[in-house]
Formats: C-alpha cells, structure tokens, sequence
C-alpha cells in the first residue's frame, strides 16, 4: 500500500504524530476485551463486528464520521444502554475478564467502575460541592471530612480548583461552558472509577478549553485508563495511544447504515501509515 | 420588496394575536369579578345579621336563623387533608413508576387506564362510596369516606399531572446521576425530584382544589351532620358544597343567603390555595 504524502497543513494531524515512533506503545494490560461486538436499537443494528483491546491507563480514541456508532460502542462499554428502551448488546465484551453483560453482574456496579463524561456539559442544577460529593456519597461515603479532602482533590486533578475554591456552595450552572466540562470530569474521577470514557468532551469547548482539558486527559492518563470519542483529528493525534476508526457501511439488504470498525493500531500508526485505504482518505480529509 | 410585505404581513398578525389575547385575558377577569360581586352581593343580608359569627360559629340552624359556617369549612379542609394524605403518595408512586420503572409495553395501557379513572363522573364514586365503603365495608358516612372518595377522586388528576411533569426531566441529567453509580432511586431523588418539584406542587394544588370544590360525592357520603368538628375520622360531618347542594332547594332568603356565602367563602378559599401554590412553585424556581 503507498504511502501518500506527508502534506504540510499544520492542521494534517500525520504532523502531530511523526515525532512518535510506530512501535512506541506500551503493552499494558487489557482492560477491555471486545469480540465481535453489536449493538442494536429495536432492529436497527448501529454498529456490528467490533472487535478490538483497550489497554490499562492509555488513551484510547473513537474516531470515524458520524453516524458510525461511536457513541453507542462507548455507552456499551459501560451499560448506559441498559436505560435506552430497545437497546440491545451482543457478542463478547469482557472488561478484566469479566463478561460486563453476565447475569450476574450489577449495572450500577460497572458504571461505578467506569465513569463516563458526556459531550455536552451536564452539571447537576446543585452546587459545585454537591455535584463532586454526589458520586461518593451514593456510593457509601458520609463522612464530611473525607467528602471536603475527595471534593479538593477532584477539583485539583480536574484543573479546576483555583477557580472555584471560593464559590464551592454556589450553583454549578454558573460555571462558564468549560468550566462546567470540568467539573463534569472531577465529578466523574471523585468516584475514583478504573475507566472514564468520554463522549466528545470538547465538542462545546473553545480551543483555549479544549487545550486545557487535552492536558488534563493527558496527566489523568497516569491513573486511569482513558477512551474518548472525538471528531476532532487533531485532537485524536495530539492525546492518543491508540485510535479505532470506525465508519458506516451501507448493507444493501436492508437498506441500513451500520457501523463497522475498520482499523484499530497504535495511533503513530494509523496516522503515519494506516492500512486500510477507508482510514487513510479519513484522515487526510478527503472522506467524511 | 417581498421580504418587506412578509415582515409586514406578519407584523399585523402578530399585534392582533396580541390584541386578542388580551381582551381574551380580560374578559376572564370581568366575568370572575362580575360572579364575585353579585355573589358577595347575595351574601351581604346574613353577614350584616350574624356580623363575624357567620365565621366563627359552628351553629347552622335555619329554624334559629342562626348561620355559623365554621363546621363546614373545617370538614371542607379535614376531607380535603385526608384525601391528600392519601392521594399524593400514591399518584407520585404511580408517576414514578410509569416514568422510571415500567416496561414500555405496560406503560400506554395503564396511562391510558389512569387517564380513564380521571373520566368517571363523580357521582358514580359517589354512589360507589356509598354502597362498597358505607355499607359493604361499614365506614359509615364519615370524614373518611368523603377523604377516601375524594382521594380516589383526586389520585387519576394529580398522577396524570405529575408523570407530565416528572417527563419534562432531562435525560442528560438522569445520565449524569448513572453514570456516577447511582441506583435508579438515587438518581430519582437527586435529579427526577428536585426538577420537578415546582411542578408537583402544582399538581397537588390542583388536586386540592378539586378535593375542596367536589360537591356532589362529597355530599353522598360525608354524613351530612350539622355543626360536627371532631378529630375524629369515623364521624359525620359536611363540607361547603354538600350543604349548598344539599339545603339549597328549601332554603327561605336569609338561609339562601347564608348558602351563598358558603359559596363565596369557598371560592375565595380556593383562590388562596392557587396563590400559595403559584408562590411555593415560583420559590421553587428561583431557588432550583
Ligand atoms: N437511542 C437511539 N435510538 C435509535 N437509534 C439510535 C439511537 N442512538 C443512536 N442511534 C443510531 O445509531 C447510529 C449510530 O449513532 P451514534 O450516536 O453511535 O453515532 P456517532 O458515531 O456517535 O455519531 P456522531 O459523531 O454524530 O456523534 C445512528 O444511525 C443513529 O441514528
Ligand atoms: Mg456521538
């Protein structure tokens, strides 16, 4: 397969890599072990025949057009499905081992152990003290001292304290937009989970934000292992060890789009050297 | 040229939508004080003899020509106390369980059964009370068949009321609460709850209402004693409207009079109840 050239737009996120090496990604242990994987919604089926690892305390990134079922491959991972009436989730996906859809396995349980932060930010209408203890306080944590000491901590790994220190007990929705995104992030990592999955977490965010919660990803990374579903090239290169791209095929039995994962290797890879030529016209922009 | 007419077109509309809605609004208003005055009016002759009396006694004789409605407001307020006791708990169990609990198949059938209930005349529970809670069960006529006819009454309205409330809940927001590993009680209580507080307020104001107005099943079974105001549950009583429906037919003028201000203390009692639940609903708001 050629390898097409590099080009020299900045904004060519092959750029963004080079410095890296193909090789350089560390094989930590799996976390997720996903085979053949398909989600459906009533009889559509969103995405089908995901098969992919996603590795202890890296980043791993969704990327593909949309409508490719990023998003639903994500909430798979932790069972948010299990609201959504009508969704339905087959084949294997083992998280340590673990099947996550086993019959006896606990929802709430997984979703305490793999947190999620959403695209859009989504603070509770409470204050910012109360949206950060909300996850340990459900989750059996009553004493105040140890509340006040996760709520601090949350907030600092979150880039945020300095800026709300002083306004703790005033309402969270008087947070600016990226304010609120982090927030979202220090309400998630107060759980203390093993996994946060993000969904496009910086879609709502200026560049100045976005860089700042790309950094934030970045020194999470040393204690949790990280997946986030962004259509933001740049930003996939720029954060990433890994990158699933996924695309949507048309099945012309049906008539329905439904998602595939076309290629999943060390991001250096994908975005220097991709293998299939669907993954190559994606991220040169010439596709999607 | 042609964006100017459509501007102006539309302009036009928009200032009669407006004009009407207005006189629309006003003619609300001169038709409740119009009722007011010539009802007041009505009410005056047995105010000018009994002076406060008329308020604070619970002596109703017309052979005396002595009015004192103070029995019957109080067994207006008791049967209405009682049927909130009873209905608000099980029309927000019933709401929540439709909204957050139910399959999908199960949840139209029974909307759709409630919103039946709603439908039933109410002299139909009325004559129901009668037979099965009366008789068949040996309530008697009391306070608390009137309570539990009303509250069967009132429950189809306020569970209607509040599911639509409880629905208007961001889904975002039910997430987030997931997410972090909360049970789905939890995350009724700390999302579903406190954004439709306001809301459900309302609905049971509006169920009080109805409880407090509701004349003709009340009059069945409520006893129709005069002058009773006890704790007691299993005993006689009246309300308001049942004695109106009740002694209007042979009432002489001072006696019409003395129903008539029943009426009018009714329709300001009412009018109090919907303030105090627009204030408790707009505090609501402003401190969400
Ligand atoms: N709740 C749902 N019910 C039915 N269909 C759904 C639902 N959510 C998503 N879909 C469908 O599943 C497919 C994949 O959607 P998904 O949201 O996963 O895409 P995505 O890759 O995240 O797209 P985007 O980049 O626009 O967010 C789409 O065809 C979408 O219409
Ligand atoms: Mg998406």
């Amino acid at each position: 397969m050629a390898v097409a050239q590099p080009r020299p737009r900045p904004s060519n996120p092959r750029i963004l890599v080079e410095h890296r090496s193909a090789a350089a990604v560390e094989d930590t242990p799996v976390v997720f072990e996903i085979g053949d994987a398909a989600v459906y919604y009533g009889a559509f089926r969103a995405v089908r025949d995901v098969s992919l690892q996603i590795h202890e305390k890296q980043i791993t990134a969704f990327i593909g057009p949309s409508g490719c079922g990023k998003t639903t491959m994500l909430r798979a991972l932790n069972r948010m499905h299990d609201t959504t009436p009508g969704a339905k989730v087959t084949g294997k996906l083992l998280y340590h081992g673990v099947d996550l859809y086993g019959p006896q396995v606990s929802a709430v349980e997984v979703r305490r152990r793999i947190g999620m932060v959403f695209q859009k930010p989504n603070p509770f209408p409470k204050s910012i003290y109360d949206n950060v203890s909300f996850g340990p306080r459900v989750n059996g944590i009553r004493d105040r001292a140890k509340l006040d000491e996760l709520v601090e901590t949350s907030l600092r790994s979150a880039a945020l304290w300095d800026e709300v220190k002083d306004r703790l007990r005033t309402s969270a929705l008087g947070l600016s937009g990226g304010q609120q995104q982090r927030l979202c992030i220090a309400r998630t990592i107060a759980v203390e989970p093993e996994v946060v999955l993000m969904d496009e977490p910086c879609s709502a965010l200026d560049p100045i934000a976005t860089a700042r919660i790309e950094e934030l990803m970045r020194q999470l990374k040393s204690q949790f292992t990280i997946v986030i579903v962004t259509h933001n090239m740049q930003q996939a290169a720029r954060v990433s060890d890994r990158t699933a791209f996924f695309t949507a095929e048309l099945d012309s039995k049906n008539d329905q789009r439904t998602g595939i994962l076309v290629e999943y290797d060390a991001t250096a890879k994908m975005f220097s050297n991709p293998a299939d030529e669907r993954t190559e016209n994606y991220i040169t922009g010439r596709f999607g | 040229m042609q964006l100017f007419e459509l501007r102006g077109r539309s302009h036009h509309a928009d200032k009669a939508f407006g004009w009407i809605t207005i006189a629309a609004a006003g003619l609300v208003l001169v038709i409740l004080g119009l009722v007011a005055a010539s009802m007041t009016q009505r009410a005056l002759p047995v105010l000018e003899k009994m002076g406060p009396d008329l308020f604070t006694s619970s002596k109703w004789s017309a052979a005396e020509d002595h009015y004192g409605l103070l029995a019957f407001l109080f067994g207006t307020l008791y049967t209405a106390a009682i049927a909130l006791v009873l209905a608000v708990p099980v029309s927000l169990g019933v709401a929540l369980f439709i909204t957050q609990v139910a399959p999908r198949w199960l949840k139209k059938p029974m909307v759709y059964l409630i919103d039946l209930c709603a439908v039933v005349p109410s002299v139909v529970w009325g004559l129901w009370g009668v037979l099965v809670l009366s008789q068949h069960f040996g309530l008697g006529r009391s306070f608390l068949t009137a309570g539990i006819i009303l509250a069967i009454m009132i429950t189809p309205i306020i569970t209607s009321l509040a599911r639509e409330v409880i629905e208007t809940t961001p889904l975002t927001d039910k997430e987030a609460a997931l997410a972090l590993g909360a049970t789905r009680w939890e995350m009724i209580c700390a999302t579903v709850l406190p954004h439709s507080k306001g809301g459900l307020v309302g609905a049971v104001m509006l169920g009080l209402g109805r409880a407090m107005g509701e004349t003709i099943a009340a009059a069945l079974v409520i006893g129709s004693a005069l002058g009773q105001i006890t704790a007691n549950p299993f005993a006689p009583g009246n309300s308001m409207p049942a004695v109106i429906a009740n002694e209007w037919g042979e009432a002489d003028d001072l006696h019409k009079s003395a129903l008539i201000a029943l009426a009018v203390t009714l329709f300001a009692l009412t009018i109090v109840v919907n303030l105090l639940a627009t204030w408790i609903v707009q505090r609501g708001r402003r401190h969400a």
